[in-house]
């Protein structure tokens, strides 16, 4: 193969045509708050470990539903369980629980 | 697909283009890329439809890419602009003709700007004057030349040598229309069809006898870009978009692409070649590339000229596949020879797009 | 006898009419299409109990006993005022009245204005008027082949918060509208995966967010970005691309079915009409009324008054209480003259 000097990028882009939702759908059956998110972002605001860290349980729970399954179980390890976000959550999102639950995955879908 | 729906939206987007006597002016690329194209146009133009067109060898580059790479401020594009529109009217011509989408894209940005903003053109008028003594006047009609063919696409076609029909099978060729990003995206009502559905190239094809397929990819940009593609560094990005749309457009099996922009052209060409070569991989057929045309070699095809003469040996994706499917009748040994016969030597072959398979 | 004509016989000139001749007018609706009911006829269910649009219409039909009067298929042409007396012109015919209610109500935004959504030129590319059609034809919808969809996108904000189509303004009705066809189509095809391409959820009404809620429950998933092309694919499946703003990365997917939320626009003709009584439209296009906050049925002419989705989009709910506030506004009037 040639080297030019430059190759082609990949392409960052979600594909839901692609995506695992292996871990989504586990955890919706598991417990069916998972789905209430309306992505308000208190849980994140309020989150002990997102004053140091970048994490966010609103962007976890996000990533599951794109097939991120990786990053999310991986990003889960910061979360203290201190259940600020619990409650702060208007939907009720049992986030502790899905915490433990992305845990939990962690043996099964980690790919 | 229901084609009455295309067609409602083309019958929206039609543009008045010139009849005859136009004033032709060049791309700065093309002449070394695909050096036939310019003048097959001309040949078509004068010789099988008889109109006057006019080449004036004092006009310059519209420095279009030095605009967009911002080398060049937006006073002296003005500026060099009204240039070539003032020679153009010094020798009695009005309907102006480039062969380039950037540079059609800049006269079209600059007329706009000039309509909305006339203290813009009372500046440049001033400028010209103290740069070259010269004044000058908007053309009354602008039209890229894909659209001129595009409003003779049936007096070719009924003079036509070849169809755009698979001689083997009998069907139509599958072709992808790919149009310069410059063509309609800026200004949608400037393009024959509009942006979002092109007709320019596809009214072509349709009246050759092909047909166009659609992929989903058909409105992303080739990836010339401009600083993007001049600085090596960043062609990976550049690179990165045609492959976006080889992908795309592979499972449809195009038998070729044509464009109306030679920097489309050009980089569709080049980079499969290049991504042969980086990663081994082929788009078209049998491990072959899809031949680039341009719309010029596309009816010169079609109307039974030369490709040797018209510079298709110079494409990096071999084109010959695409002519014996379309039965043109073609030396091969006359690929690499010049006009008076002698050897221009053949180049390189590349190790992975197949030639001639 | 004082005497009121009622222009649009859709939910609002109905319920208005109705509330008129009650208080002893003598009320002529003018309806230029050949049926009552307006656009809510055409509805198969309603937001949000998915009430039978039918029983809404019928229930407004049955108050048309002779007073009021409705002449359908009759578009007034010409309206012109003298005297604080009205003449309304329809098919060389002149009707008199002391009062005239505008209630011209909306047309549908035509979404094949937004090219690159392919409607009209793609096979599975439909509005959310003509799902409704679907639902009250077969219960479900359908592809243009006869099958059954197995993933959808609902696309939010079709004609409405786009300047490109000089539709700046906000729906309102779309967003709960979607939800709710979503829920219909999951249960209509459980097996069906369902998106929402929304930009936000404007869930202003009593049950819409419970309905939202109820559709996150059955599993529709819901993307925040909005729709910025879609392409055909093989098999006439439909490929988006949207950003999913929620983690600012573009997103794509390909789909059997798309349906447009279509936005409400103003009433064609309406114009003509507006401009005849000496009246101009806001600047969205629809009917200007004086006072939004203590008077939203008066306009600047006396005796013309208007209501309903013709002053702007509107859902059933506040139709209905514009029409009642018209229906008192025009009382007012006409015993203080």
């Amino acid at each position: 193969m040639i080297d030019f000097g430059f190759a082609p990028m990949e392409v960052s882009v979600h594909n839901m045509d692609t995506a695992d939702l292996s871990l989504a759908h586990w955890i919706n059956l598991h417990d069916e708050t998972f789905n209430h998110c309306i992505a308000c972002g208190s849980c994140a605001a309020t989150c002990t470990a997102g004053q140091f860290t970048n994490f966010s349980f609103r962007e976890v729970c996000h990533a599951i539903r794109r097939g991120e399954i990786k990053s999310a179980i991986d990003e889960s390890e910061k979360c203290m369980l201190c259940g600020k976000c619990t409650l702060v959550c208007p939907r009720n999102v049992n986030t502790r629980n899905i915490i433990m639950l992305i845990r939990k995955a962690n043996l099964t879908f980690r790919p | 697909m229901k084609p009455e729906g295309k067609k409602r939206i083309w019958s929206e987007y039609q543009k008045d283009i010139a009849d005859d006597k136009f004033y032709f002016v060049r791309s700065c690329i093309r002449q070394t890329f695909f050096p036939g194209s310019d003048t097959t146009f001309l040949k078509i133009l004068r010789e099988v439809l008889g109109k006057d067109v006019y080449e004036n060898p004092d006009h310059t580059t519209c420095t279009g890419i030095g605009y967009h790479t911002e080398v060049v401020p937006f006073p002296t594009i003005q500026t060099v602009v009204a240039r070539n529109f003032a020679l153009m009217r010094e020798k009695g011509y009005v309907n102006y003709t480039p062969s380039c989408v950037t540079s059609f894209g800049i006269y079209t940005e600059i007329l706009e700007t000039w309509h909305h903003f006339p203290e813009e053109k009372e500046k440049t008028r001033g400028y010209l004057k103290k740069a070259t003594g010269r004044e000058f006047e908007e053309p009354e009609n602008l039209a890229h030349t894909s659209d001129v063919l595009y409003k003779f696409r049936n007096e070719i076609a009924a003079k036509a040598k070849y169809k755009l029909i698979n001689k083997h099978t009998g069907k139509p060729l599958k072709v992808v229309d790919h149009i310069g990003c410059h063509y309609a995206k800026m200004f949608p009502s400037k393009g024959v069809g509009g942006a979002e559905y092109p007709q320019v190239l596809a009214g072509l094809v349709e009246a050759f006898g092909g047909e166009v397929i659609d992929y989903p990819e058909r409105r992303h940009c080739c990836g010339f870009g401009f600083r993007q593609y001049f600085v090596q560094a960043n062609r990976g990005y550049s690179i990165s978009a045609s492959k976006k749309k080889f992908e795309s457009m592979e499972p449809f099996q195009p038998d070729f692409i044509i464009t109306n922009c030679p920097g489309c052209n050009y980089f569709m060409d080049r980079w499969q070649y290049a991504l042969g070569e980086m990663e081994g991989k082929t788009y078209g057929q049998n491990g072959e590339g899809i031949p680039v045309l341009t719309y010029e070699e596309v009816a010169g095809l079609v109307l039974g000229f030369d490709p040797w003469e018209m510079g298709m040996q110079m494409h990096q994706t071999d084109v010959e596949p695409l002519l014996r499917k379309m039965g043109v009748e073609y030396d091969p040994d006359k690929k690499y020879k010049g006009p008076n016969g002698e050897d221009l030597g053949k180049p390189m072959s590349p190790r992975f797009v197949k030639e001639n398979a | 006898m004082k005497k009121v004509a009622v222009i649009g016989g859709g939910v609002t000139g109905l319920e208005a009419a109705s509330q008129l001749a009650q208080m002893g007018y003598t009320v002529t609706v003018f309806e230029k299409n050949s049926a009552a009911g307006g656009h809510v006829s055409k509805w198969d269910r309603l937001f949000p109990n998915r009430r039978h649009s039918i029983e809404v219409v019928n229930e407004l039909k049955s108050y048309l006993n002779g007073n009021p009067a409705i002449y359908l298929s009759t578009a007034i042409n010409k309206v012109t005022k003298k005297d604080n007396r009205f003449q309304l012109e329809a098919y060389n015919q002149v009707f008199e009245a002391d009062a005239v209610l505008i209630a011209t109500g909306f047309e549908l935004f035509p979404a094949e204005r937004k090219e690159e959504y392919g409607y009209g030129i793609y096979d599975n590319v439909i509005t959310s008027a003509e799902l409704e059609g679907m639902f009250k034809e077969n219960g479900y919808p359908v592809k243009r082949n006869g099958d059954k969809p197995k993933r959808l996108a609902f696309i939010h904000c079709v004609g409405s918060r786009d300047e490109k189509v000089k539709r700046p303004y906000c729906s309102k009705v779309c967003c709960v509208t979607a939800v709710k066809q979503a829920i219909e189509v999951k249960e209509a095809i459980p097996e069906a995966e369902i998106f929402c391409l929304y930009m936000d959820l404007r869930m202003f009404g009593p049950g819409y967010e419970d309905l939202y809620k109820e559709a996150q429950q059955k599993g529709i998933n819901f993307i925040r970005g909005r729709l910025s092309e879609a392409s055909e694919l093989e098999g006439s499946r439909v490929l988006i691309k949207t950003e999913d703003t929620l983690s600012s990365k573009p997103l794509k997917m390909s789909v059997d079915m798309v349906v447009l939320m279509v936005g409400m626009s103003p009433a064609q003709g309406t114009d003509e009409l507006i401009a005849a009584l000496g009246l101009q439209p806001n600047k969205d296009g629809f009917v200007e009324i004086t006072d939004y906050h203590l008077n939203p049925v008066k306009t600047k002419v006396d005796g013309v008054f208007a209501a309903g989705a013709c002053t702007g989009p509107n859902n059933i709910t506040d139709s209905i209480n514009a029409a009642r506030s018209a229906a008192v506004e025009i009382h007012k009037y006409l015993n203080n003259k």
